[in-house]
């Protein structure tokens, strides 16, 4: 049997957890506001990670469709937040990502390893197009106005939604379908044989995951006060939540929490202290990442502590 | 009425036909050997029946049910499980949750995470891998992971259970605890479709064979019916081989 004494490292990473949380919540009443926004900021990664490593990490099944969700997002509370109450506009953009991830879903997740990536990504840019060309006929503009709301409402819901995407990735995780998933990544054709309807699994998981990219997109949209295809169908909320995954970890959840925080904020922190530098630093970053800590972030935190352990748990 | 019932299936790879206009049956509580020499279409008829294929023509029944255009995961739960030639196991599963698998999602009907559990345990102790249940199923013998398919597939209640050579590979004392397993499994009323190359096993265990041969099915009977077969005994013993 496995002992569980009280400074095991499950129950160290559940008291930090439970700590960050508490921090999380009371923070916006302690601190001015650029922190109150850049934690938004970080918040967001976070949930756009999480949600594309629910899918993502057991099946392998690399989606590059994020941006697209996010983006569905963005409209909707562009084209809704004006008259609408803000709780509602967030859950309509579920709604909306939940129908569009399903269809998407149905047509490409017959198709298997880069086919469906390419697809994916093919399917950012037919959002981009399209809806640009529908607002140019009818609008005749290129962009839209949203109704905004205050930075500490934006932090809260994304907050809550932080909270929410967790909560759904530890239950999948430990449901059947988490099971399902897994057998589905590991060797899909046994999982079939074995029963699995692992098109039905991988679908309704695939548009599961897409309700919090798209509720994401909306609260964003809320701060931004104004958006365009450009800015709604960014290939960077594609590219960036893969990135952190991988960068983070894997193998569970805490590793991409830490890999959307981590590069989230060495982002801003470029971005404002070495503007001109920015991309090339945070290349330089990722390139040494993936070469020196193939296990990402977390594998490192995991090992480091195993040492200090005296080597009894030894890493995977 | 027959358990399971082929009529003239087929298929074509190309220009090649891999199972050709094949007409079988398999009767409950039987075991049926499937034999013939390398690419005689033997995978091809197990690929067909749990519909990793479709007949392209042909119609497969079940019960008298016309299961050809079900989805495979279907098959497996209307209780018709396969293990496959070359093992097919999920590696970095721990063995427990490889055999969970089948028993979650494989029989058909909802299943509480307990007793899909104890199902697992159960087929585990079966086929003697309890002692590693834990462990990731990549890290088993090869021998091992055979038994750990045959024990993914029991975990899904099986009553007609595809063996594709369970036992290639298998030492000659592997091979024997191997025949008693199948015997075991057809006395507890599932019915066993066995394709292998391991002849003294399935001539002494099959109530029947049928013998494909370049995709056609060129003889069908008793054991010792196939031994005395002069069309089994030139195919298998290459009498003016032209290939």
């Amino acid at each position: 049997m496995k002992r569980t004494s009280p400074l095991s490292s499950r129950n160290i990473s559940l008291a930090l957890l439970g700590i960050v949380f508490v921090l999380l919540a009371i923070l916006p009443q302690l601190t001015e506001a650029y922190i109150v926004v850049l934690l938004s900021d970080i918040l967001k990664f976070i949930v756009l990670t999480v949600a594309w490593v629910i899918f993502a990490g057991p099946t392998g099944y690399i989606s590059l469709a994020s941006a697209a969700f996010y983006g569905v997002g963005l409209y909707t509370a562009a084209i809704l937040n004006a008259d609408m109450p803000f709780p509602l506009v967030v859950i309509l953009a579920g709604v909306f990502c939940f129908i569009v991830a399903l269809g998407v879903g149905a047509l490409t997740l017959r198709l298997k390893g880069v086919y469906f990536t390419i697809f994916t990504f093919g399917l950012v840019q037919l959002l981009y197009y399209a809806v640009a060309e529908v607002e140019r006929i009818a609008t005749g503009k290129r962009g839209r106005f949203v109704s905004t709301e205050n930075t500490e409402t934006v932090y809260y819901a994304m907050f809550i939604l932080t909270v929410l995407v967790l909560v759904t990735a530890v239950l999948i995780r430990r449901s059947r379908h988490g099971l399902a998933l897994r057998s589905i990544g590991e060797y899909e054709q046994a999982a079939e044989h074995s029963g699995v309807n692992v098109i039905w699994t991988k679908v309704l998981v695939f548009a599961g995951s897409s309700v919090f990219m798209g509720m994401a997109g909306a609260i964003v949209a809320t701060r931004r006060a104004y958006i365009d295809p450009g800015i709604a169908f960014d290939l960077n909320v594609t590219f960036m939540p893969v990135l952190m995954a991988i960068l983070g970890g894997m193998t569970n959840l805490i590793g991409p929490v830490i890999g959307a925080a981590v590069f989230a904020y060495l982002g801003e922190f470029l971005l404002t202290r070495l503007p001109d530098l920015y991309m090339l630093v945070f290349g330089a970053v990722m390139v040494l990442a993936i070469l020196f800590f193939p296990q990402g972030l977390w594998g490192l935190l995991a090992q480091g502590w195993s040492k200090l352990r005296g080597g009894r748990r030894a890493p995977a | 009425m027959h358990l399971l019932e082929g009529q003239g299936v087929t298929r074509q790879f190309g220009g090649l036909t891999a199972v050709s206009d094949v007409d079988f049956y398999v009767d409950q509580g039987e075991i049926v050997g499937l034999i013939g020499p390398n690419g005689a279409g033997k995978t091809t008829l197990f690929n067909l029946i749990s519909a990793a294929l479709k007949p392209k023509p042909g119609k497969i029944f079940y019960k008298e049910r016309d299961i050809t255009p079900l989805p495979a995961y279907k098959i497996c739960r209307m209780g018709i499980a396969r293990t496959f030639q070359t093992v097919k196991i999920f590696p970095n599963v721990p063995v427990l949750r490889n055999v969970m698998v089948g028993s979650l999602f494989g029989t058909g009907r909802r299943i509480s995470s307990a007793e899909a559990q104890s199902k697992a345990e159960e087929a585990l102790e079966f086929v003697e891998l309890s002692s590693v249940k834990d462990l990731p199923a990549g890290d088993l013998t090869l021998a091992q992971q055979k038994r750990l398919e045959l024990a993914r597939a029991l975990a899904s209640d099986p009553e007609l259970l595809l063996l594709d050579e369970l036992m290639a590979g298998l030492t000659p004392t592997e091979v024997t605890e191997a025949m008693e397993a199948i015997t075991q499994i057809r006395s507890r009323g599932v019915t066993v479709v066995m394709i292998e190359h391991v002849m003294q096993a399935i001539m002494k265990i099959s109530d029947r064979i049928i013998v494909l041969d370049y995709g056609k099915k060129i003889a069908e009977g008793t054991p010792a019916e196939m031994a005395a077969n002069p069309q089994v005994i030139e195919v298998y013993l290459g009498e003016e081989c032209d290939a």
